[in-house]
């Protein structure tokens, strides 16, 4: 077997030149040394560098005659071997050697010199993933460039360059400020959730917090819980942490902590925005004597604990102007003006109740919702109109007319007199028939007519207003310019004005398990039941709720800002909601409490 | 002298103790630097936090506005300017207390508190707001950072493993000597197969995207095509064949080599550029928080 030593140059024009000679020998020496079968004139190879030698099998041992490696198949080692079939190259140098078999049989190795490197420095910076991605840096500019232009300076360049206009509640028209949705740190309240795409309408003004004006400007009807002095005084003083906060916040522009979102904060989601809890109250009415000194308020900070007796207003003397206010310990007698004994309308075995179960009306006997019935608020009554209430029983019928029954008018004295001289004087009904005959009252007749004093109807009225008279039945009679007239009625919509009362949280209870009618014989006895009764139930926000027992904070009863009612502006939202149940604190928070205590 | 040599090896103030001190230091992950010295740090902070968060009974709900929310969001904002300066530091070679070392690990353990710091700030309130996505950016750099910790600890070794002792360049050069063989081995083929060979050596090493890179799957690779398709009937064919097949090798150690390259740097192209969004998100959230106070 013979080795094809072909070597290939290029001439200084670029030209191609190939030569080629056989050494008909089993192995081969390569080197820099010229007595090398292949000679390379390259000084980083070596004086003899590597020896081929063809193995019995066929294949081509190469071997380096010294230290120094050699490059096969583009790795360095000092030993290895070529299978001629499918060829193999080593590098000694620049030069590079290519084995290979002749279709004779013969190995050829063909001898190229390469230059140097051939730009693989710039190759290897393939390796890193860079080469393949955008670069960090350009992706950084990208990413803060969309970021700081959408969500920041879109924005605040619409809410500087907007001409402001008046606030819109009702959400009419969109808001001005482009993209701001994304700077909402949550949902409005229920409330306000009309104004979620108008943020500029409470955020008027660029760094500054907003304002009691702004919410005012809306919120005209909402009365301040007290004037703001007063308020400042009966708050107790704040803990150094709480005026440092407030300090701070106030030197920035917030308002201070009476301030509207002091308590109302908003973008806590879309829900109802809920009651303050029992300690928001007895902050200030805990010991607020000892701080408004002139305050007519009695202390109070839990229900269950420590709570005036109810004061309700009740008319305390006949045909007052005014109603008063007085403490229900100090047994308060109402003077109504009317005569009403509620145990005797309320006795199931009673005149009155058989009365009732004979008028289709009633067919049962008088139940108290059959005279008073709840407003929408579901706090307060109805006022009792004798017409509806009572008049199926206390008839006022005083004769017959043409198309049925005529009565007399109630409510003014001067009507009555009216309709008490017309029984007198004028023709009675024919009782048969409406008919009349003929020439009854023809040319010449006779005629009764009385055109004398109306002595009988005076007679009638007088009857009528003093003691036993109808009117009596129920009026206590009195005399008014030396005429007889009857004590107008007094009594006030509401007995319970600093608080509400909502009966429908409480349509399971009987009426008789809070007020005593059934036992009231008298219409002077006040039936508003006193603090004791309410705490066979409620107790203050801190006790255990058990079957019996509800927790009841302050807010279950007062409203802050309208002390009667909570606020609503309009629409058939209910006045009262049961308070939500105190937030539940975190069990460490808890102990830290308790170990505050 | 034994016991010399032992005191010498366990304490002393002598130079030689402390340069093998500084020796042995020096093979000290940055993980394990000083001790944990920094996650003990770290995990401080966030004890702190999470038992500050506890007591504090925020009515009505705990928020970025409390004063307590802006405590951890001014710590939150600090830490993550400064762990962003983690970049400038490492260009700056100043030998010193503060070294590289004691510098990432604090970059490691202290990011990773913002995890937590971050919630709390959070407050738990997350939405479709500026606020949120500079919530979630944090959190993807930092995911993206432990990422990076996790491939740095685990696949240098398999990086090592898959040069077998070469070079990226002899890598290379390997390639081209099979490919100067494979041209002139496949002279003797016909027009249909030389045009194979010919996409075959004239593909791109490095053709295929970040996926491919990742994924070490080439469907669009011309040398498997090449070696599917040419027959090994004629002598030339087997020739071509196997010099295709050791092409094909070469070319698995240099995707592998790519691959683990690319697992190891591709969380650096999502936790930077993160970095910087995260920077002009913070800036939106901390500017339209007061803009709209």
């Amino acid at each position: 077997m013979a080795f094809l030593i072909r070597t290939i140059d290029f001439t200084a024009a670029g030209r191609e030149l190939v030569r080629d000679r056989m050494v008909d020998q089993a192995s081969l020496t390569i080197g820099r040394a010229a007595e090398n079968d292949i000679h390379l004139p390259d000084l980083a190879v070596e004086q003899n560098h590597v020896r081929l030698d063809l193995a019995a099998d066929g294949t081509l041992v190469a071997a380096a005659l010294g230290t120094l490696g050699f490059g096969l198949d583009g790795r360095v080692v000092t030993e290895g071997s070529i299978d001629p079939r499918t060829g193999g190259e080593i590098a000694l140098g620049a030069a590079r050697l290519a084995v290979a078999r002749e279709s004779d049989g013969n190995i050829s190795i063909t001898i190229r010199q390469v230059t140097p490197d051939e730009g693989k420095g710039d190759a290897l910076r393939g390796f890193a993933l860079a080469s393949v991605l955008p670069s960090k840096r350009a992706m950084s500019w990208i990413f803060a460039g969309a970021i700081i232009l959408l969500l920041l300076l879109v924005p605040v360049g619409s809410h500087l360059l907007r001409a402001p206009v008046k606030n819109d509640p009702e959400g009419k028209t969109p808001g001005q400020v482009v993209m701001d949705a994304a700077w909402s740190t949550g949902d409005l309240s229920l409330r306000h959730h009309s104004l979620e795409d108008n943020c500029e309408s409470c955020h008027v003004n660029a760094f500054e917090s907003v304002q009691d004006e702004t919410c005012v400007s809306c919120h005209k009807d909402t009365a301040d819980h007290a004037s703001m002095p007063r308020q400042a005084k009966g708050m107790p003083a704040l803990s150094t942490g709480d005026a440092l906060q407030w300090n701070i916040a106030q030197s920035l522009g917030k308002e201070g902590p009476l301030g509207c979102v002091s308590c109302h904060s908003e973008h806590e989601g879309k829900v109802r925005q809920e009651p303050s809890s029992e300690a928001f109250c007895s902050d200030c009415h805990d010991n607020l004597d000892s701080r408004l000194t002139d305050t007519k308020l009695a202390d109070a900070h839990d229900f269950g604990k420590a709570h005036p007796q109810f004061r309700p207003i009740f008319y305390a003397s006949f045909g007052a102007a005014k109603p008063v206010r007085a403490s229900l310990d100090s047994k308060p007698v109402e003077r109504s003006g009317l005569k009403f004994p509620h145990d005797v309308h309320m006795d199931a075995r009673g005149g009155a109740a058989r009365m009732a179960v004979s008028l289709p009306r009633y067919g049962n006997p008088l139940e108290c919702k059959d005279c008073h019935s709840l407003n929408a608020d579901k706090i307060g009554f109805k006022e009792v109109k004798m017409e509806d209430a009572c008049e199926s029983c206390h008839s006022l019928v005083s004769g017959r007319t043409a198309s049925g029954f005529s009565k007399l008018r109630h409510g003014d004295i001067k009507d009555l007199a009216e309709d008490l001289s017309r029984i007198s004087t004028g023709p009675r009904a024919t009782p048969a028939s409406t008919r009349t005959r003929p020439g009854q009252f023809g040319r010449g007749g006779a005629y009764a007519a009385d055109f004398g004093r109306p002595v009988r109807a005076y007679i009638g009225l007088s009857n009528a207003l003093s003691a036993g008279g109808i009117c009596t039945e129920c009026h206590i009679p009195t005399r008014k310019a030396g005429q007889a007239d009857l004590i107008p009625v007094n009594l006030p919509d509401r007995f319970l004005t600093s608080g509400f009362f909502s009966h429908d949280a409480h349509k399971k209870e009987e009426c008789t398990d809070c007020h005593a009618a059934d036992k009231s014989k008298v219409a002077t006895d006040l039936l508003i039941p006193d603090l004791k009764s309410c705490r066979d139930c409620h107790l203050g926000a801190t006790a255990v709720k058990t079957k019996k027992i509800v927790p009841s904070s302050c807010a279950m009863c007062h409203s802050y800002h309208v002390p009667s009612g909570q606020w609503s502006p309009k629409g058939p939202e209910p006045h009262y909601q049961p308070a939500a149940p105190p937030p539940v604190k975190t069990r460490v928070a808890a102990i830290a409490e308790r170990a505050r205590k | 002298m034994a016991s010399k040599a032992a005191g010498k090896a366990t304490g002393g103030t002598g130079r030689f103790t402390q340069d093998e001190q500084r020796r042995d230091s020096d093979h000290v992950s940055f993980l394990k630097h000083r001790r944990f010295r920094w996650l003990w740090i770290a995990l401080g902070l966030c004890g702190a936090s999470i038992a500050g968060y506890l007591l504090i009974d925020q009515e009505p709900r705990p928020n970025g506005g409390s004063w307590y929310g802006y405590t951890l969001g001014t710590i939150g904002f600090a830490l993550i300017l400064w762990l962003s300066l983690l970049g400038v530091r490492k260009r700056k070679i100043n030998p010193g207390v503060w070294s590289l070392k004691a510098w990432t690990s604090a970059h490691v353990y202290l990011g990773l508190s913002l995890i937590v710091i971050g919630t709390l700030h959070t407050g738990f309130q997350i939405g479709w707001n500026v606020h949120t996505l500079a919530y979630v950016l944090m959190l993807l750099v930092i995911f993206t950072g432990i990422y990076g910790v996790w491939v740095y600890a685990t696949l240098p070794q398999s990086l090592s493993a898959n040069r077998k002792e070469m070079t990226r360049k002899q890598m290379l050069e390997a390639l081209t000597a099979i490919d100067r063989q494979l041209e002139s081995a496949a002279q003797p083929l016909g027009r249909a197969e030389a045009d194979l060979v010919i996409e075959a050596l004239g593909q791109d090493i490095f053709a295929g995207g970040p996926l491919a890179r990742l994924t070490g799957s080439y469907p669009g690779c011309a040398t498997a095509r090449a070696l599917k398709s040419i027959g090994g009937g004629s002598e030339a064919g087997a020739r071509v064949t196997a010099l295709l097949e050791k092409r094909s090798e070469q070319l698995a150690q240099i995707r592998g080599q790519l691959r683990i390259r690319a697992m190891l740097e591709i969380w650096l192209f999502i936790h930077i550029p993160l970095t910087i969004a995260l920077i002009a998100a913070l800036t939106a959230h901390v500017i339209s928080v007061f803009f709209y106070w």
